[in-house]
């Protein structure tokens, strides 16, 4: 059941990220986006990362896409217009999207080459509830944890600058 | 309990609860007109059936047989998309409500709860991330309105929407705060454990209640976030009529109307469900012994209905008093006022908490 599952809201999140970057229109990318995070979430789910996957909701699907979706309707961005293909752009073409498969599968054998073997946990067989994810992030991770308070924080600063300097 | 019938079970559940939160959405729109009717001075509904009594019949026969238009220029797939998602999102964080404790029908124990179980020690128990669906949901729920501004190509519907996504984006932030010191004091994420941390009583009859227990600044924090969460009178600047005909649903007609008005009456229903559960103790009450074992035995669903009942009443006697809010003023209030009030009562009831550890 939980491969089944997995491969299903798999499936879902690779669809939506394709959909993602062949749509013409602003919008319907933003919408898959949020396809892509809500599958993310299930998948967390499936894990057993019952806490990760809400939180994955509710910042990435609830808070952060519906900054995307604002901008998108204040700018009123509409289609993509297509312009002539350049020649670098089909050189690209021709190389990249080859070179970007063969890399992704050298990527691929290299981590299945070092993967520990006796360590593998099941689909379905792990369970992380908040508390012990409270548990580790100020035990464990602590220092992760407060340095990224740091950087959130400075980003903060740093857009109320930007805002300021833009309105005097 | 076999798969089969759990099953059972939660089809019952679900079906049982759905008819019950259409039919209070429905009557609530009665309600409201009826009474804010009384306190216009003058009678509301009165002409179908008893006291208008049959008015939302009405209302839903004239909704289904309206022309259903589709205006030319609409961004069609988002447009019919968006009032299907304001709905589905309003009507699906009820499953996550205790709505009653566990109830023993033909030998079988459940929990009125869709998504509660009878777990190995024969108590109720949910979802161990309850309130956080509650809460991404209730996220979720911004995409019906913002899609449906935009995708009507229409200005008042856009900057409806727009003022709709930036004031629910803001006052979130206040709404899930303001739960944060009951969840300290519960030490549970789980809705029903909440209701069970809430179960006792002092000298008999005073419930342990959290607005009794200090929780008291975060139940009113709570409200006012949740008002504006559902654009309800005073923060109604999404459908403000006077600017903006009626916001984002401007261009919808017929039932993808109603769908909006629906959902907007069943997010004031789910909002009073979670006021309820986290702060005034859910189904829980007050013990009352004298009363005979028959009328005991459905005391629970009486308290917790007539909460509902009370912040229904509350939502429809503001909105028979106050005027509407200016949008700098809500922005101001809902960042400058609600935000610092809610982060000073997380640390002080997380050194209390701490303390008595």
């Amino acid at each position: 059941m939980h491969q089944f599952l997995f491969l299903f809201f798999g499936a879902i999140c690779v669809g939506g990220a394709i959909n993602l970057l062949i749509q013409r229109k602003t919008i319907n990318s933003a919408l898959s986006l949020i396809v892509v995070m809500g599958s993310l979430a299930l998948i967390y789910l499936l894990l057993g990362a019952e806490f990760v996957a809400v939180v994955q909701v509710i910042i990435y699907a609830g808070a952060i896409m519906v900054l995307y979706i604002f901008v998108i309707m204040l700018l009123n961005a509409g289609a993509e217009e297509e312009e002539k293909a350049a020649k670098g752009s089909n050189v690209a073409k021709i190389f990249g999207i080859p070179g970007l498969f063969a890399g992704g599968m050298i990527g691929i054998w290299v981590l299945l080459q070092h993967r520990p073997e006796e360590k593998l946990i099941p689909i379905g067989a792990l369970y992380g509830p908040a508390d012990q994810v409270g548990m580790m992030l100020f035990t464990k991770y602590l220092l992760a944890f407060e340095v990224t308070s740091i950087l959130v924080l400075i980003a903060i600063m740093g857009a109320v600058v930007l805002a300021r300097r833009s309105n005097s | 309990m076999s798969a089969l019938t759990f099953l059972i079970v939660a089809v019952i559940k679900i079906a049982v609860t759905l008819g019950v939160l259409l039919t209070v959405v429905a009557y609530t729109v009665w309600l409201e007109r009826k009474l804010v009717g009384r306190m216009q001075n003058r009678w509301g509904p009165s002409r179908v059936g008893p006291f208008g009594l049959l008015q939302p019949l009405a209302d839903g026969i004239k909704f289904l047989l309206k022309e259903d238009l589709t205006p030319p220029y609409v961004e069609k797939n988002i447009y019919l998309l968006a009032p299907g998602l304001a709905l589905i999102m309003a009507l699906t964080s009820i499953a996550l409500v205790p709505i009653g404790p566990i109830i023993h029908l033909f030998g079988i124990s459940t929990p009125v709860q869709i998504t509660g179980v009878v777990d190995a020690s024969g108590q109720a128990s949910d979802i161990n991330v309850g309130i956080l669906i509650v809460l991404g949901i209730t996220s979720l729920g911004v995409y019906g309105i913002a899609l449906a501004g935009w995708s009507s190509n229409s200005k008042y519907s856009l900057l409806g929407s727009l003022r709709a996504s930036a004031q629910m984006v803001s006052y979130e932030v206040s709404l899930g705060l303001s739960l944060v010191g009951v969840l300290l004091m519960s030490s549970t994420l789980s809705l029903s454990g909440i209701v069970h941390a809430q179960l006792g009583t002092w000298f008999g009859f005073v419930p342990q209640w959290f607005i009794f227990r200090g929780q008291f600044v975060a139940f009113f924090i709570y409200m006012m976030a949740a008002f504006a969460e559902t654009n309800r009178i005073p923060f109604d600047l999404p459908e403000a009529e006077t600017e903006l005909v009626a916001g984002y649903h401007t261009e919808y007609s017929a039932m993808k109307f109603a769908m909006f008005f629906m959902a907007e009456y069943a997010n004031m229903v789910t909002v009073a469900c979670i006021a309820s559960v986290m702060f005034l103790g859910g189904w829980s009450g007050p013990p009352l012994h004298f009363l005979p074992v028959a009328i005991q035995a459905f005391l629970p669903l009486i308290w917790f209905s007539s909460k509902i009942f009370f912040f229904l009443f509350l939502y429809i006697w503001i909105r028979g008093t106050l005027p509407r809010f200016r949008y700098d003023q809500l922005m101001a209030f809902g960042w400058k006022f609600l935000f610092p009030l809610a982060l000073a009562n997380v640390v002080v009831t997380a050194f209390f908490v701490a303390i008595r550890a």
